[in-house]
C-alpha cells in the first residue's frame, strides 16, 4: 500500500561486556553495515536517508557521533540526521522521512560503548539537574525504587523477576540465593553493561518487496513521554507505553520484543500492554541478555522484524525505552504478509 | 605489508566541570526557603501539591506559581538499598534511596535515608529531614532523611537568597584508540611516523583510520612517512581559554607530510608567527627520546627547513 | 504518498544574552515557546508533537535534557524527539518538525532549540583533549580560522571583507530587539582594530557566547490556511565526513549538494535574483562570502564581491542576516533555528525594524561540525508553486 514502510534488514554487532574499539563506534559499525548491505543487496549509494542514535555522555566527548559517519564512508555526501536518543527514535525519524515521499530507503543505526565510563553515574545525568541529579542517584538504585513498588503492590515477586532473568536457562533458586546489588535488585535483575551496535534498513512499499522476501510491514509506530518527576508518576505501570500501543494498534500480537533493562520492567511492560500467556516475549533474550545503550531499543525492532523475515511470526510488537524508569516509550507494530 | 594486530591502546579521560545553574523564580524560591529549613511545594492545576516544586504543570504545561509550605517529616513510599555508595552520593556509608512524601505534599521527593541497615527500612516508615551543617544552597542542604526515632541534631539556618547552584559533574572514562591508530601511536613511541593506505581509494592516511572516511573500510597497507612536509594552512592562536595546554600566542598549522594525502594539526615554532606561510616547508623537532610515549606530543613542534616554499598548486587540493 | 504542505505559523525567541541568570533552562525554553505559540495563536491541546534541538549535552551537563524538560516543553503525554546534528542542529530541528507535518503524521508540531552556554564554557567542552593527541585545538575559532585563511588565499579577497561583514551584522543586530550584541556605531575600521584572536579572525569578527532559545510552530495546510504563514517550499540536509584526503574544507561538497537539492525542490534556478533575503549561519565573519559561494549565490571565488559591494546589507540585492545573525547572538543549539525562524518572520512580514521590504522568498541556513553538516530551508509568503 502506498505510504507504507517496512523493515527489510537487520544486523547487529556482538553484544559484549567490553570492546577494544573507540567510543565513536566505527569498529562495531563497519562490519554491521557490510552485513546489512550485503543482505539487502544495496550499496551505500542506494540509501536515501541515514539516521543514527547515540550519546555524547556515553562517550565522554562532545560531538562523538560525527566520527561514526566514517564507518559509512559518507562520500559522496549523504542525507543524514542524528538523534541524541536510542536509535529506535532514529528509526522513527527515518520512517517519517520515507512517508514524506522524499526517499524510498533508509538505513538507521545506533551504537554505544557503555563500558567506557561508569554507566550507573553517567545515567544520573538524565535526572532533573537542579533538584535530583546533584544527589547522583544511580540508575540501579533508582530502578530498585520501582521494583519495590511493584513488589509491595503484589504486581510481581522476586521469584518472578528471577524467572524473567533465568528464561528457563538458569536455576531460579540459585539466583535468589545471591546477594542484592541494590535491594530489591540482584545482579540478574539488571541488564549487563554492554558495548554494541545495531542497524536496520527501512524501505517504502515500492522497494520493500525487491529487498526482502518477507518484509516486516510497520502497521503502527508511536511514542510518548511522561513527566520527569519520578515521585509524581505511577511507577508500577507505563501510561506512555499504553498510550503508544493503543495509538499504534497493538492487537493480535504473537511475539513481543520489550526493551526492559531491569527484570521487573519486563513484567511491568507485559502487564501494561496486556500481553497474554500466548505472546512470546523477548525470544532474543531482551536487554537482560545484552543492553548496548542507544542501540538496544533499535535492536528490539530489528529482532522482532527478523521473526517476520524468517516466517516465525506473523504480527509482532517491538518496544523501546529512553530515560529513567521507562520515562519515554516507543511501540512499533509490524506484520508479515 | 599488512599491519599486525596488537592490543589497542587506551588511557583515562577525565571530563569534569563545575556547572553553574541559574534556578529561575520557582526553584530559586525553593532553594532559598530550604536554607531557612522550610520546604515549599507548588500547587498544580489538578490541586496536587508538588514537592519538589515543578515550574510547569505536568498536565496543562502552564507555569505554576502557588507555593505551599509542607512539613519536614514525611512517609517513605518506596526505597532501595545502596550497600556501596558511589562518588557524589549524599552518604558515603550504606544508605537507602527513597521516595518520600512529605506531610502536606501529594508527590514524593527522591532523597537518601540514613537508616543504618535495610532491615530498618520499610514502606510507610516515617522520616524527617536532616539539615546539613554547611548549606550550599540547593537540594543538598538536605543532607539526607533519617528515621523519626533517630536523635535530632540542632543545625542553625543561614538565611540568604539563592539564585544559583554549582553542580560539579566529574566523570571518568577509558578512552581507546582504534587498532590502526594504536599501531601509529606505537610507531611514534619509536620516533616513526606510520601511515596506512586505504585499500579502496589508495590514499595515505596519517594517523591511519579504522574506517577510511570516504570508503568505510579500515586503512591497511603501512606506509612509513618522513617527518617533513608542508604547511597547508594555519592560524595564530592568541586567545587563552580554560584547559589550554600551550601558552598563546602559538601557530596551529595543518602539516601535510611528504607522501601523505591528509594533513594533521600541529604546532609551528622556530620562526616568528608572522613569518609562517602557506606552503612553508617544515620538519619535525622531536622531544628528547627519553620522554617519548605513544603520543603525537613526541614531536614538540615543526620548524621551517629553509627550503623554498611548495607551490600553491601542490597543496591546493588539501585545503 | 504525496508530500503534504507545511507552513510556519508562529515564531518566538528569547532575549539572548551572555548569562540569562534570571531563568532556568525550562524558563529559557518557555520564553521562546510562549512567544511562538502566541504568535501562532495556538494552545497546548493543538500541539501534536514536540521536537527539541540542542548542541552537545556537555555544554549544560545534562544528559538528554529533553527528558527533564518534558513538562516545560508541553510534551508530556505526547511524542518528543531530540535532534542533535552538531551546530546545524537548530536547522535540523526545523526540518525534522517540518517532515512530521509533510509526512501527514501530525498536523501541528512545535520545534524548540536552546543553549544555555553560561552553565559551562563552550571553549572547554569543545577542546577536551582525548589522550594521545596534540593539544593544539582551540575551540571553534581555532578550528575554523585556518580554513578562513585558505578561503582568503584561494579567492584573493581583500583583507577587510571580514570586517565589512562583522560591521554590517552587528549594525543589523542593533535593529533586532532580541539580539545579544547591539552595536549601532560599529565600523569596518573599529572591527579591523579589534584584537586578533585566531589570526586571521579578529575579536569583532567572532560570534558571542549566548544563552537563548528559539521556537517555531509548524502546521499543515488545513491549520495554516487563512493565517499568516511562511510556507515551506523546500528543505535539505547533507553530511560528509569531518576529514578525508582531498576534502575541500572551504567549499564543502555537502553544502553544495544540499543547496542544489534545495533550489531544485524550491524551483529556484537563479538564487541571487529569486531569493529576497537569506539568514545564513555565519559564526565568523568570513563565512558570509564562503557560504554565498557554497550556496550558489555567486560564482566560486566571487562571493566577497557581493559583500564588498554592499549587496548583502539591508537594501542590497540579497540582504544577508538582517537579524544580526550568529555574529550578534549565538545560543549554539538554537542558532540554526533562529536562522530558520528569522527567514519565516521575513516572509510573514513580521521582522519589525529589520524587515526586508517585500520579502517573499527567504533562505534559512545552518551548518555544523567541521563544516560537514548542512540544514537548509526555503520559505515563501505563498504556497509553493504559486509564484
Amino acid at each position: 500500500m502506498a505510504g507504507e514502510v517496512a523493515v527489510v534488514g537487520f544486523a547487529q554487532a556482538p553484544n559484549v561486556r567490553r570492546t577494544h574499539g573507540t567510543t565513536n563506534g566505527v569498529e562495531m559499525l563497519v562490519p554491521v553495515f557490510a552485513e546489512l548491505l550485503a543482505a539487502t543487496g544495496l550499496s551505500k549509494r542506494d540509501i536515501g536517508f541515514w539516521c543514527s542514535g547515540s550519546s555524547d555522555y556515553l562517550a565522554g566527548r562532545a560531538f562523538s557521533f560525527i566520527a561514526a559517519v566514517d564507518a559509512i564512508g559518507a562520500w559522496p555526501p549523504i542525507a543524514e540526521s542524528h538523534v541524541e536518543m536510542d536509535a529506535a527514535w532514529a528509526l522513527y525519524e527515518a520512517w517519517v522521512k520515507i512517508r514524506t515521499g522524499e526517499v524510498d530507503t533508509a538505513l538507521v543505526y545506533g551504537f554505544g560503548k557503555s563500558s567506557a565510563g561508569d554507566l550507573r553515574r553517567v545515567l544520573a545525568l538524565q535526572l532533573d539537574p537542579y533538584l535530583v541529579a546533584p544527589l547522583w542517584p544511580d540508575s540501579v538504585g533508582v530502578a530498585g525504587l520501582q521494583a519495590r513498588l511493584g513488589l509491595a503492590a503484589g504486581l510481581w515477586t522476586q521469584r518472578q523477576m528471577a524467572e524473567v532473568a533465568a528464561r528457563g536457562q538458569r536455576d531460579v533458586d540459585e539466583l535468589l540465593a545471591r546477594p542484592y546489588v541494590a535491594d530489591p535488585l540482584r545482579a540478574h535483575d539488571c541488564a549487563p553493561i554492554t558495548d554494541g551496535a545495531a542497524a536496520v534498513v527501512l524501505a517504502s512499499a515500492e522497494r520493500a518487496g525487491e529487498l526482502c522476501a518477507r518484509p516486516a510491514w510497520i502497521t503502527g509506530i508511536e511514542h510518548r513521554v511522561e513527566t520527569p518527576n519520578l515521585g509524581a508518576r505511577d511507577l508500577t505501570t507505563s501510561p506512555s507505553t499504553v498510550a503508544a500501543a493503543e495509538a499504534a494498534g497493538a492487537e493480535g500480537i504473537e511475539l513481543a520484543e520489550l526493551h526492559a533493562p531491569f527484570s521487573h520492567q519486563e513484567i511491568l511492560l507485559r502487564q501494561a500492554l496486556g500481553l497474554g500467556e500466548r505472546v512470546r516475549v523477548n525470544p532474543s533474550g531482551g536487554a537482560l541478555a545484552g543492553n548496548p545503550m542507544f542501540a538496544a531499543g533499535l535492536a528490539r525492532i530489528g529482532e522482532a522484524a527478523s521473526r517476520i523475515h524468517s516466517g516465525a511470526a506473523g504480527r509482532v510488537l517491538a518496544h523501546a525505552t529512553s530515560g529513567p524508569l521507562l520515562q519515554q516509550n516507543l511501540v512499533c507494530v509490524m506484520e508479515g504478509r | 605489508m599488512v599491519t599486525s594486530i596488537s592490543e589497542p591502546l587506551s588511557a583515562p579521560l577525565d571530563v569534569g566541570f563545575d556547572y553553574t545553574r541559574s534556578l529561575g523564580p520557582v526553584l530559586g524560591r525553593f532553594a532559598t526557603e530550604l536554607r531557612e529549613h522550610r520546604v515549599l511545594g507548588v500547587r498544580g492545576s489538578d490541586g496536587r501539591v508538588h514537592v519538589p516544586p515543578v515550574e510547569y504543570d505536568p498536565v496543562t504545561a502552564q507555569p505554576l506559581t502557588e507555593f505551599v509550605q509542607v512539613g519536614t517529616e514525611g512517609t517513605v513510599t518506596t526505597w532501595s538499598w545502596i550497600p556501596e555508595p558511589l562518588a557524589g552520593q549524599p552518604l558515603q556509608r550504606p544508605f537507602a534511596w527513597a521516595l518520600i512524601k512529605l506531610d502536606g505534599a501529594d508527590t514524593a521527593l527522591l532523597h537518601a535515608v540514613d537508616a543504618g541497615s535495610p532491615q530498618a527500612m520499610a514502606i510507610g516508615m516515617r522520616v524527617r529531614v536532616r539539615w546539613t551543617a554547611e548549606p550550599v544552597g540547593g537540594i543538598r542542604d538536605i543532607e539526607c532523611f533519617e528515621p523519626l526515632d533517630a536523635p535530632e541534631r540542632a543545625v542553625a539556618a543561614t538565611p540568604e537568597p539563592v539564585t544559583m547552584i554549582t553542580s560539579p559533574v566529574h566523570l571518568r572514562y577509558l578512552h581507546s584508540a582504534s587498532p590502526e591508530e594504536s599501531r601509529y601511536l606505537r610507531g611514534l613511541a619509536e620516533g616513526r611516523l606510520l601511515g596506512q593506505r586505504c585499500p579502496a581509494c589508495g590514499k595515505v592516511y596519517v594517523p591511519p583510520r579504522p574506517a577510511c572516511p570516504t570508503d568505510g573500510v579500515p586503512t591497511e597497507d603501512e606506509v612509513e612517512l618522513p617527518d617533513r612536509g608542508v604547511v597547508t594552512t594555519f592560524c595564530v592562536v592568541n586567545v587563552p581559554f580554560l584547559g589550554q595546554r600551550i601558552k598563546p600566542p602559538y601557530v596551529a598549522a595543518y602539516v601535510l607530510l611528504d607522501g601523505a594525502d591528509i594533513a594533521f594539526l600541529h604546532l609551528v615554532l622556530g620562526c616568528a608567527a608572522e613569518e609562517v606561510r602557506m606552503g612553508m616547508r617544515v620538519r619535525a623537532v622531536w622531544r628528547p627520546r627519553e620522554s617519548w610515549g605513544t603520543t603525537l606530543e613526541n614531536i614538540d613542534h615543526f620548524a621551517p627547513t629553509g627550503e623554498p616554499d611548495a607551490p600553491y598548486e601542490s597543496f591546493a587540493q588539501h585545503l | 504518498m504525496a508530500k503534504q504542505l507545511a507552513a510556519v505559523i508562529g515564531t518566538g525567541q528569547t532575549h539572548h544574552t551572555a548569562k540569562r541568570q534570571d531563568v532556568s533552562m525550562a524558563g529559557l525554553c518557555r520564553e521562546a515557546i510562549d512567544r511562538a505559540m502566541a504568535d501562532a495563536g495556538v494552545d497546548w491541546p493543538e500541539i501534536d508533537a514536540v521536537v527539541l534541538g540542542k548542541a552537545p549535552d556537555l555544554f549544560e551537563g545534562v544528559m538528554m535534557p529533553e527528558l527533564f524538560l518534558a513538562d516545560a516543553l508541553g510534551a508530556t503525554g505526547k511524542p518528543l524527539l531530540r535532534v542533535h546534528t552538531a551546530g546545524s542542529v537548530g536547522g535540523s530541528t526545523g526540518n525534522v518538525a517540518a517532515s512530521l507535518v509533510q509526512s501527514g503524521v501530525h498536523r501541528t508540531v512545535l520545534a524548540v532549540a536552546f543553549e544555555k552556554q553560561s552553565e559551562s564554557n563552550a571553549m572547554w567542552a569543545l577542546s577536551i583533549l582525548p589522550p594521545f593527541s596534540m593539544p593544539v585545538g582551540a575551540g571553534a575559532g581555532g578550528y575554523f580560522a585556518p580554513h578562513v585563511r585558505s578561503y582568503i588565499r584561494r579567492s584573493g579577497a581583500p583583507e577587510h571583507i571580514g570586517a565589512v561583514v562583522a560591521a554590517k551584522d552587528r549594525r543589523n543586530g542593533a535593529r533586532n530587539p532580541y539580539a545579544h550584541l547591539k552595536q549601532p556605531d560599529i565600523t569596518v575600521e573599529s572591527v579591523r582594530s579589534s584584537p586578533m584572536l585566531w589570526d586571521p579572525i579578529r575579536y569583532d569578527e567572532t560570534c558571542p557566547s549566548s544563552d537563548g532559545a528559539a521556537a517555531v510552530v509548524i502546521a499543515d495546510e488545513s491549520v495554516a490556511s487563512g493565517r499568516p504563514a511562511a510556507w515551506i517550499h523546500a528543505t535539505a540536509m547533507r553530511t560528509e565526513p569531518t576529514t578525508f584526503a582531498g576534502r575541500d574544507q572551504v567549499n564543502p561538497q555537502a553544502g553544495r549538494d544540499a543547496a542544489a537539492a534545495l533550489w531544485r525542490e524550491a524551483g529556484i534556478t537563479d538564487p541571487l535574483s529569486e531569493v529576497d533575503v537569506a539568514e545564513i549561519y555565519v559564526p565568523f565573519s568570513w563565512f558570509e562570502p564562503m557560504w554565498l559561494e557554497n550556496l550558489g549565490f555567486s560564482e566560486l571565488g566571487q562571493g566577497w564581491k557581493l559583500t564588498e559591494a554592499g549587496e548583502t546589507a539591508l537594501g542590497g540585492r540579497l540582504p544577508v542576516n538582517p537579524s544580526g545573525g550568529v555574529l550578534s547572538s549565538n545560543p549554539i543549539g538554537a542558532s540554526g533555528l533562529l536562522r530558520f525562524a528569522e527567514a519565516a518572520m521575513q516572509v510573514m512580514g513580521r521582522a519589525g525594524e529589520h524587515q526586508v521590504d517585500g520579502a517573499r522568498i527567504a533562505l534559512g541556513h545552518a551548518y555544523g561540525g567541521g563544516s560537514q553538516y548542512f540544514s537548509l530551508w526555503v520559505v515563501g509568503a505563498e504556497r509553493p508553486g504559486a509564484r
